[in-house]
C-alpha cells in the first residue's frame, strides 16, 4: 500500500524518505489482516455494540422505574410503538430489561473468565514450563475436574455456597479453569524450548521472570482466542443456570431468567421468549465469529 | 486389548475418589443443618441431635467421607433427606429417561453431523456447503434451552404434531428433546468433520489414490474418511460431558423426570445425599463414555491397534 504510492512522486523530505523503510508495528499489521476477515469484523461490530449499549444503559432507560417496577395495566403487550419489544408478564418493558440484562451477563461472563484465566496462567504456566512431575501432578488434578461437565461443576459450587453474583462468577471461573490450564500449558510447551528462553536463563533470569516476561507474551495468541470463545461459553452458562432457577434471581433482569419466567406465557404471547433468546444468540454468535476470526489472524496455519 | 481396558478401568478409581472427595467437601461446607431439612416442622433440638447421631453427621468430615465411600462401594448412595427413600432407587427411576434422551440425541447427531460434514467438505463451493457452514455457526451459538422453547412453540403449539412435555408417548416424545439436546453437538461434529475432511483431501496419499485410478467414492469414503474421522471421534468424546450438562436444561424445558431435574430439585431442597449421588453417577457416565471413545479411537487408528497385535485392516 504505502510503498507503491510513495514511489509515485519524489520524496520531499528526509523524514518521508526514511519512513518507507520503517517497519509497521506488528499490532498494526495484525489489525489489517483482521480487517480483511469480514465475518470477524461483523462479530466485532455486533459485540462492540452490545458492550456500548450495556455501558450507556443508565442513560437509555431508568432501572428503578422501568426495568424492575411492575406495571400490571400494561402486562403482556405485543411489540408496538410504546414498547418496541413488548412487555412481559409483569408489564415491564422487555427492551429495557434486555439492555440491563446485557450488563449482568457481560460483567459476570468477563470476570468469570478473568478468574479462570488467572488460575489457568498460574497452573498451566507452571505445568508447561517445568514439565516432569509438576506437570503430571497438576494435569492429573485437572483431568479429574474435566471429568465433570462445567455446568455440573458450577452447579456443585452453587449448591454449596448459594447463588450470589460473586459466587456465580467464582463458580463459572473455577469450572472453566481446567480447560484454560490445558490451553496455557500447551502454548507454553510450544515456546519453552526456544533459544531466547535459554538465553534468558543463561544470563541468570529467575524462573518467574522468564515465565512472565518471555514465555507468556509469546503464547498470547492462542490464549486470546480461547478467552473470546470462553466468554461466550460463560455467558451461555450464566443464562443456563438462571434458566433452571439457580443463577441470577428475579427481579434482576438476566436473559436466562427472562426466558424462564416468560415460558409460562409463551403459548399465547410468543414475543416474550423471542427477545431474550435472540439477545443470547447474537451475543454468542458475535463472540464465536470474533474468536474464529482472531484465530485465523493470529495463527494463519490453523485456518479452518 | 483386554488388558488395556482393565488398565483404563483401574485408572477410573482415583478419578472417582478425588471427585467424590471434592464434591463431598464442597457440599459439607454448605451452611445450615441437614436435620432441620429432614425433620421440617417436626424439628426440636433433641430430635435433631438424635438424628444427627443416627446419620453419623456428628462425626468429623474425614470419618463421614470414609463412611460414604465404604457405603458407595456396596452400591449404597445413602438416604435422601427429603423423600427419606434410598437415593439409588431415585436414580434408578430417573436414569433410564436421561439415557433415552442422551442416546437418541447422540445417534441423531452422529448420523446427521458426519454425512453433512463430508458432503460439505467434498463440495466446498456448493450452495449446500455454504448452507452447512451457516447452519454450523448457528448451531454452536444457539442456546439449547431457547431452541427447545422455539421447537415447542412451532411443533407443539402451532402445528400440534409433537408433545411438548414428558416422555409418555414413546418415540414421538423423544424427537423434540433429542433435537434440542443434540443441536450444538451436531453442529460441532459437522464442523469438525468438514475441516478435518478438507485437510485430509489435500494430502498426498489422496492424490496417489486418485492417480492409481481408485474410484472417487472409494477415495472419499475409504482413504480420506479413515484419516479424517479421528478428530471427529475426539470431539464426540470430549462433548459427552457437555451433553450431560445439556440434559439438565433439556429436561427442564420439556419437564422430563430425569437425572438433570433430580439434580436441580435436590439442589433447591438442599438434599445433599441426592446431589452427591447424582453427580457421582454423572461423573461415572462421563468417564465410561470417555473410555469407550478411547477404545473406538484405538480400534480405528492402526498405529495404536498394532500395539495390541490386532489384525490391521487392509486399505
Amino acid at each position: 500500500m504505502m510503498p507503491a504510492s510513495a514511489t509515485a512522486r519524489p520524496f520531499t523530505t528526509k523524514k518521508e524518505f526514511y519512513a518507507q523503510f520503517k517497519k509497521k508495528s506488528i499490532a498494526y499489521e495484525l489489525w489489517l489482516r483482521f480487517l480483511k476477515n469480514k465475518t470477524a469484523v461483523i462479530g466485532l461490530v455486533i459485540f462492540g455494540s452490545i458492550v456500548v449499549v450495556a455501558i450507556i444503559a443508565p442513560w437509555i432507560t431508568d432501572y428503578k422505574n422501568v426495568v424492575i417496577k411492575m406495571n400490571i395495566a400494561e402486562r403482556l403487550q405485543p411489540p408496538g410503538s410504546n414498547h418496541w419489544l413488548g412487555t412481559d408478564e409483569l408489564g415491564r418493558d422487555i427492551l429495557a430489561r434486555i439492555i440491563y440484562g446485557a450488563r449482568v451477563s457481560l460483567v459476570i461472563g468477563i470476570s468469570a473468565i478473568a478468574v479462570s484465566l488467572l488460575i489457568g496462567l498460574v497452573l498451566g504456566g507452571a505445568a508447561g514450563y517445568y514439565g516432569g512431575r509438576i506437570d503430571s501432578i497438576i494435569m492429573r488434578a485437572m483431568d479429574v475436574f474435566l471429568s465433570l461437565p462445567d455446568v455440573l461443576l458450577a452447579l456443585a459450587i452453587i449448591a454449596a455456597f448459594g447463588n450470589t453474583k460473586v459466587n456465580l462468577t467464582i463458580a463459572i471461573g473455577l469450572a472453566f479453569s481446567p480447560k484454560f490450564s490445558r490451553v496455557v500449558r500447551s502454548a507454553v510447551m510450544g515456546v519453552r524450548d526456544n533459544e531466547y528462553i535459554e538465553a534468558a536463563r543463561s544470563i541468570g533470569a529467575l524462573d518467574w521472570r522468564i515465565i512472565a516476561r518471555h514465555v507468556l507474551p509469546n503464547c498470547i495468541g492462542p490464549i486470546i482466542v480461547q478467552v473470546t470463545l470462553y466468554v461466550a461459553n460463560a455467558i451461555l452458562t450464566i443464562a443456563a443456570l438462571s434458566f433452571i432457577g439457580l443463577g441470577i434471581q428475579p427481579p434482576t433482569p438476566e436473559w436466562g431468567n427472562m426466558l424462564a419466567s416468560g415460558r409460562t406465557f409463551m403459548r399465547d404471547f410468543p414475543h416474550i421468549v423471542m427477545a431474550p433468546g435472540l439477545a443470547i444468540f447474537f451475543t454468542i454468535l458475535a463472540l464465536n465469529l470474533l474468536g474464529d476470526g482472531l484465530r485465523d489472524t493470529l495463527d494463519p496455519r490453523l485456518k479452518h | 486389548m483386554g488388558r488395556y481396558i482393565i488398565r483404563r478401568l483401574f485408572a477410573l478409581i482415583p478419578v472417582i475418589l478425588v471427585l467424590t472427595f471434592i464434591v463431598f467437601t464442597i457440599l459439607h461446607l454448605t451452611p445450615g443443618d441437614a436435620t432441620t431439612i429432614i425433620l421440617g416442622s417436626d424439628y426440636t433440638p433433641e430430635l435433631g441431635a438424635k438424628l444427627k447421631v443416627q446419620l453419623g453427621l456428628d462425626r468429623s468430615l474425614p470419618v463421614q467421607y470414609f463412611h460414604y465411600l465404604a457405603n458407595l462401594m456396596h452400591g449404597d448412595f445413602g438416604m435422601s433427606y427429603v423423600t427419606r427413600a434410598p437415593v439409588l432407587d431415585q436414580l434408578g427411576v430417573r436414569l433410564p429417561n436421561t439415557a433415552w434422551i442422551v442416546v437418541s440425541a447422540m445417534v441423531l447427531c452422529v448420523s446427521l453431523g458426519i454425512p453433512i460434514g463430508i458432503r460439505a467438505a467434498t463440495k466446498p463451493n456448493s450452495v449446500f456447503s455454504q448452507f452447512a457452514m451457516v447452519f454450523g455457526l448457528m448451531g454452536v451459538s444457539m442456546p439449547i434451552f431457547w431452541l427447545g422453547l422455539l421447537l415447542i412453540l412451532f411443533f407443539s403449539v402451532r402445528l400440534g404434531w409433537l408433545p411438548s412435555s414428558g416422555l409418555d408417548q414413546g418415540l414421538k416424545s423423544l424427537i423434540l428433546p433429542s433435537i434440542t439436546l443434540g443441536f450444538n453437538y451436531m453442529a460441532n461434529i459437522m464442523r469438525t468433520t468438514r475441516s478435518s475432511m478438507m485437510e485430509s483431501i489435500r494430502q498426498d496419499f489422496i492424490r496417489t489414490a486418485r492417480a492409481k485410478g481408485v474410484s472417487e467414492h472409494d477415495v472419499i469414503y475409504d482413504h480420506a474418511l479413515g484419516n479424517a474421522l479421528m478428530p471427529t471421534i475426539t470431539i464426540i468424546g470430549m462433548n459427552v460431558g457437555t451433553l450431560l450438562g445439556g440434559v439438565v436444561l433439556t429436561e427442564t424445558v420439556f419437564s422430563i423426570p430425569g437425572m438433570g431435574r433430580l439434580l436441580v430439585e435436590a439442589i433447591n431442597q438442599r438434599d445433599t445425599p441426592c446431589v452427591l449421588g447424582t453427580l457421582v453417577v454423572m461423573a461415572i457416565c462421563v468417564a465410561v463414555s470417555n473410555l469407550i471413545v478411547d477404545l473406538i479411537y484405538a480400534y480405528m487408528d492402526p498405529r495404536i491397534r498394532a500395539q495390541f497385535g490386532a489384525k490391521v485392516r487392509k486399505a
